[in-house]
């Protein structure tokens, strides 16, 4: 997993509430077999009229914002569990999502792959939201290890949470799997006593 | 002290605890399929090691499978190289296939718990939001992402923090016309797409209690669309009944043992929840969608609301459904009606239907499919006959899978058409780019098929069916 401690950057606008899983990487897109080139086809529906023509409307074709982070409507990341919606956001070069609220198996999924689920309150993110809009050159600073999200332009910092073991994967690029193999003896000590009814 | 029964099947799965919080949480059953699990034994490959404990891992594949001539190669390339992926994959790492073909092939929440895999007290996962189907039997099941899906294979762990605990008691008898889709759908309806994220639900109460396994298991299924991680239903003689003597069922002394240990899952008196709804049967009308989430739900008889100033979403969602705000959905005309998915495609679902449509035939202008959610499910339907019924009304009957519940096969609803769907998600473009879905239940499904129009199931029913 690729190491996150802190980041300045730019951010996207997208903001529409209750964004899905199937808007973010749709289903058709799910038949590949290794994690790359998903970038591609992020949010594929919106961002594509027929005949693969990209959309002016949507903020991905506008060249005006740019960044690695995006800065969705609340509620993000809900429905399915396809870990294809963190790997598509992360290969089109996403490192950060802000959102009022993720869906919990979202959360999860961006965090084993690097990407940053960073939730701040209601008001806050409708205020980043707007600002961005009025100014597409505004940045962010996002520092994992102090867990602040700083706004220069708007005078703000603010706190956010993050899972501390979760935390210290990203910073160290490590995965659950090199940490849990580590376990293997408590693990297999554990297995002695299951009860026969869940054998 | 007094636990709920989340806390003791989770308690019984610790196996250690991290800094923080977090635990390492052991899994008893782990499914997989074709989707995604590709990327997991391509992880486990890139790390050199194999499967930690094969006899827990059961494969299927579903989501990619026609439904038609199944016993022929895949023709579309991407899907059949995935379902190859994994039989490589399987014989690679030494899983068991139920995969195209086998007796035992299926959604793999359908045949989980129809092989007698899924019992009470367990943990289980699957790369599968829906994997909260198998709550159902009393044990705590979720769905993991494909990274996840590595960890299990690797370690039979998963890291975890515990959700929150919320019971959802429904009280009381529904009414005629009502089935345990509505009871989800409004309770959904309730509590938005996101009012369960954090929590796991435990479902309670009389009508609880006196759904069947498979009413219960439909329930289970859709606790991911308010969000929650999962939802279960305290195992009772329905679910050892429906358990005893299925294929992978225990039996003998080891049934005794495990109906011993069992009889101790149940919330204990006095135990807290962090939060608690109480709804009333009664009160639950026949449910359709009117939006793109399955937040957005209405009784059949009730209009779309109309907020006086209304979000952005809801007129985007409005606007993809092609509904105004406050219009009534009975009477409208429907394109396509699937009857099928995870939610809705057990033998009790089909005999439900085939109750409706003996002896009636479908609209002229409306498409009817019927998919069976396992190759066992099919059979068994064939044994009773409900196949001619199907032929005989016009729907078209085919063969197990995930099918139109989502577009990544042939069976797609296109651009525009309005479909009537038993499955459990009616997000943009679920069922194909711009099919318009609208949720409903089994019975209301075969109502509107006929009637070609969405209709009121109450204003229709059969002595028989009361
Ligand atoms: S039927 Fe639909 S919801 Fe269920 S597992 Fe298949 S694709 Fe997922």
């Amino acid at each position: 997993m690729e190491k996150f401690t802190t980041l300045t950057s730019t951010a996207v606008p997208l903001a529409i509430e209750d964004i899905d899983t199937d808007q973010i990487i749709p289903a058709r897109f799910l038949k590949a077999t290794t994690r790359e080139g998903f970038g591609e086809n992020l949010f594929r529906d919106w961002r594509y009229l027929p005949g693969d023509v990209p959309n002016p409307d949507f903020v991905l074709n506008d060249d005006t914002y740019r960044g690695q982070v995006l800065v969705a409507g609340k509620n993000f990341g809900m429905g399915s569990s396809r870990e294809h919606a963190a790997w598509a956001l992360f290969d089109y070069g996403f490192r950060v999502v802000i959102s009022s609220f993720f869906a919990d198996i979202f959360r999860g999924n961006a965090l084993n792959n690097g990407l940053l689920p960073l939730q701040i309150d209601d008001d806050l993110l409708l205020r980043l939201q707007a600002a961005i809009k009025e100014d597409p050159e505004l940045t962010l600073e996002v520092d994992l290890p102090q867990q602040t999200l700083t706004i220069p332009s708007l005078d703000e910092q603010v706190r956010f949470e993050v899972d501390p073991y979760k935390k210290m994967c990203m910073i160290n690029g490590y995965d659950d799997i090199d940490f849990l193999r580590t376990k293997a003896d408590v693990i297999t000590a554990y297995e002695t006593k299951r009860p026969v009814a869940v054998q | 002290m007094q636990k709920t029964l989340f806390d003791k099947l989770w308690d019984q799965h610790v196996v250690d605890t991290v800094e923080g919080g977090t635990d390492v949480l052991y899994i008893d059953r782990h499914f997989i399929h074709e989707v995604t699990s590709p990327q997991a034994f391509a992880g486990l490959r890139k790390r050199g090691i194999g499967v930690a404990r094969p006899q827990q891992t059961v494969a299927t594949a579903d989501h990619n499978v026609p439904t038609i001539n199944q016993d022929q190669p895949i023709k579309e390339k991407l899907s059949r190289f995935q379902v190859d992926t994994l039989t490589q994959n399987c014989e690679e790492f030494g899983l068991e296939l139920y995969g195209l073909g086998h007796p035992y092939q299926g959604i793999v929440h359908v045949i989980g718990p129809e092989l007698g895999i899924t019992r009470p007290g367990m943990t289980i996962v699957c790369g599968d939001s829906h994997t909260s189907t198998h709550g159902a039997f009393g044990c705590i099941a979720f769905g993991i992402g494909t990274s996840q899906v590595e960890q299990v294979l690797a370690t039979q762990c998963l890291l975890q923090v515990r959700p929150k605990r919320m019971r959802i008691t429904v009280d009381g008898t529904l009414p005629p016309g009502v089935v345990s889709k509505d009871i989800i759908l409004y309770i959904i309806s309730q509590l938005s797409a996101s009012g369960g994220t954090g929590y796991f639900v435990e479902y309670a109460g009389s009508a609880i209690r006196n759904l069947s396994m498979e009413a219960r298991m439909t329930i289970c299924n859709m606790s991911i669309e308010m969000g929650a991680r999962g939802g279960l239903i305290a195992p009772d003689a329905t679910t050892f009944e429906y358990i005893k003597g299925r294929e992978f069922a225990p039996s003998g002394k080891n049934w005794d043992d495990a109906m011993a240990y069992w009889q101790t899952l149940y919330t204990d008196e006095g135990a807290t929840f962090d939060k608690e709804y109480v709804y009333r049967a009664e009160d639950i009308p026949p449910m359709v969608t009117y939006g793109t989430n399955p937040g957005m739900g209405i009784g059949v008889d009730q209009s779309i609301p109309a907020p006086a100033s209304p979000s952005a979403s809801f007129q985007k969602s409005l606007k993809y459904m092609g509904f105004e705000a406050g219009e009534s959905l009975e009477g409208k005309p429907i394109d396509y009606v699937f009857i099928g998915s995870c939610t809705n495609s057990r033998m009790e679902d089909l005999r439900l239907v085939a109750e409706y449509v003996k002896g009636r035939r479908k609209a002229d202008h409306v498409n009817v499919m019927v998919v069976p959610g396992s190759r066992q499910v099919r059979d068994q339907a064939k044994r009773e006959g409900l196949d001619v019924i199907f032929r005989e009304a016009g729907f078209d009957f085919r063969e197990a899978g995930c099918s139109a519940c989502l577009g990544m096969n042939e069976d797609k609803v296109p651009k525009g058409a309005y479909c009537v769907s038993t499955s459990n998600r009616n997000f943009e473009g679920r069922q194909g780019p711009g099919a318009r879905t609208i949720l409903a239940s089994p019975l209301t499904a075969a109502a509107t098929a006929i009637s070609g129009h969405i209709i009121d199931v109450r204003t229709v029913l059969t002595p028989e069916l009361v």
